[in-house]
């Protein structure tokens, strides 16, 4: 079996009564994706923070790429790359400047630097290397960022929430860079995100945190074939609530759940091609519109409900929204 | 682990080198926050010698007048003057956050902006000096005298950045570290800047009397005369005190801010 690159211990993080973090362990692989899928709040970035050195654990032990990390944060230092959840950059300086400044810190030669920045070229916009960081797009800043994580080829990546706040195009290219890391570079990458797709196209192993709590962890797809449920998704053409729902479809044969969100029902089923003609028909006879109906298998977000009784969607839904408002 | 990682211990000075080769990058594109630190003090100058040149007839003034304000300019070009701003914008930006990521030493991310601040020192001091040779400021004490007063000078303003970088870095907040501004006035006006001591009277000349810029300004004024070797000592015993209680300021708030609590 290979050897951890992050392990971590009963890890908790306090703040005052706050439990950020709370008796956290978890194993992660050399070599792995982790994903640390947890909606806003969850405590996923303070534990980040404690695994990187930039905060003390207030109880238990991690080890990171060898190193304890309250011990030797010198060492891990070293040994660690990390891009936070906002893109750290002087937007005065140019990109190459800023690579150049990064693997200064770190004791490289110009020439390991020039070479470096060859070989993460392909990360970077290399015609827009030597602009100010203050011309850059967020998806350009984004990428910059990662480099400069990168300059001084660490074994373990951090990446918290790489993609927050990207528009589609740049989060393919950033999710098609954390690929080529991991395969090409050997690169262990422990990916936080609240986005459930991200964890389930790159994570290898996915870990749920909720409330500083790590709720359940493993593969994307055996996590999601442990909800076992069908399920199937009416868009009503009006809002419905819980009890409405409810009141309509308990009975209807094969259905186990109901569940609302504005116009939206999800209803989980152990047979949802059978149960799915059922559902409609209650519907119909009801005179409830039905916009579209459609029959899905299991999401990460099924299985964060299934566990804690609450969606990430909503979650980020609602942050998208309120950034929009702004 | 990746087999080539090439990360190597460069020591204390390869680590200052580092922080301080960015912070002199970054000086060609702050001008904004430097050239008015040399405009303010300038005019002044030209306006106080202007004004108040007369003064010299009545007072004890063993100077000329725009001697004994050369001094006061030189004071008033560096005190304050310092990276700290650039530092609270790192603090808030997440920078300094990467900087902590790195296996750098701590305490050159502080050493390594009063690298660059020696820079701009220097490159103050000496125009200000200038400005004096041209309207007739003499330095019997020659071109040592010369170095010695913008060494005093540079070494001074150093000294104090600790005062506004212990605020930044204890609050992080730009408008606390605009406001440490305010220390400014008691320190360099409240002193002999205007009038000779024996001129001072009432609580003035009380206050000027502690003031440890007093000694300071009286220590480059002496570099006028002749070599007075104990008022150059009380001036750089002046500095140093002064310096000591700001640079453990800053220090320790360096210490507090990377100590994770």
């Amino acid at each position: 079996m290979p050897p951890s690159a992050i392990a971590a211990e009963s890890l908790s993080r306090h703040f005052g009564d706050i439990k950020a973090v709370d008796e956290l362990s978890l194993e992660v692989e050399e070599g792995e994706i982790y994903g640390f899928l947890g909606p806003n709040g969850a405590g996923k970035t303070t534990a980040v923070r404690m695994l990187c050195t930039l905060l003390t654990p207030t109880s238990g032990r991690a080890v990171v790429a060898g190193f304890d990390v309250v011990k030797a944060p010198h060492q891990v230092r070293k040994r660690v790359g990390t891009a936070l959840q906002s893109t750290a950059l002087d937007e005065k300086m140019t990109g190459r400047e800023l690579l150049r400044i990064q693997g200064r810190y770190y004791g490289l030669s110009s020439t390991e630097i020039a070479n470096r920045c060859e070989e993460l070229a392909p990360i970077l916009e290399m015609d827009a290397i030597d602009r100010r960081v203050a011309t850059y797009s967020g998806g350009m800043k984004r990428r910059l960022d990662v480099a400069i994580a990168l300059i001084h080829s660490p074994s373990v990546l951090f990446l918290d929430e790489p993609t927050t706040g990207l528009d589609p195009t740049s989060r393919a290219k950033v999710w098609e860079e954390i690929r080529r890391l991991n395969k090409q570079m050997g690169v262990t990458i422990f990916l936080t995100t609240q986005y459930l797709e991200e964890a389930d196209e790159l994570a290898d192993r996915v870990a749920i945190f909720n409330s500083g709590h790590l709720v359940a962890e493993d593969d994307p797809e055996e996590l999601k074939r442990q909800v076992g449920k069908d399920m199937i998704v009416v868009h009503l053409g009006c809002d419905a609530t819980d009890s409405e729902a409810e009141a309509l479809l308990t009975g209807v044969s094969g259905v186990e759940h109901v569940e609302v969100s504005g116009s939206e029902l999800a209803v989980s089923s152990s047979q949802g091609a059978a149960t799915i003609s059922p559902v409609a028909l209650a519907l119909s006879s009801a005179n409830v519109p039905v916009v579209e109906i459609s029959l899905r298998t299991p999401t990460l977000d099924d299985v964060f409900f299934n566990l804690t009784g609450e969606r990430i969607e909503e979650d980020v839904r609602r942050e998208v929204e309120s950034e929009e408002a702004v | 682990m990746n087999a080539e990682n090439p990360v190597k211990d460069r020591g204390f000075w390869g680590d200052l080198s580092a922080v301080a080769n960015r912070s002199l990058l970054q000086l060609p594109r702050d001008l904004a926050s430097i050239v008015p630190a040399l405009f303010v003090p300038v005019f002044f100058y030209v306006v106080t010698i202007g004004a108040l040149s007369g003064i010299a007839n009545f007072s004890a003034l063993e100077i000329d007048y725009k001697a004994f304000q050369l001094p006061v300019a030189i004071i008033t070009t560096v005190t304050g003057l310092s990276r700290a701003a650039a530092l609270v914008t790192d603090i808030k930006d997440g920078y300094f956050d990467r900087l902590l990521l790195t296996p750098v030493n701590r305490v050159s991310l502080l050493l390594g902006l009063m690298v660059a601040d020696l820079t701009v020192f220097l490159a103050l001091c000496i125009p200000v000096v200038g400005m004096g040779l041209i309207v007739g400021v003499a330095f019997p004490t020659g071109i040592l005298g010369v170095l010695l007063f913008i060494v005093m000078g540079t070494l001074w303003g150093l000294m104090y950045t600790g005062f506004p970088y212990g605020i930044a870095l204890r609050t992080g907040n730009p408008t606390a570290v605009n406001n440490s501004f305010l220390l400014f006035f008691p320190f360099v006006f409240l002193t002999t800047a205007w009038l000779p001591q024996e001129n001072l009277s009432g609580w003035l000349s009380a206050v000027a009397t502690w003031n440890p810029v007093s000694y300071i300004l009286e220590g480059m004024r002496s570099l006028f005369v002749d070599w007075d070797g104990v008022a150059i000592g009380k001036g750089l015993a002046a500095i140093l005190g002064v310096g000591l209680v700001a640079q453990i300021f800053a220090f320790m708030s360096l210490r507090r801010r990377v100590s994770n609590p």
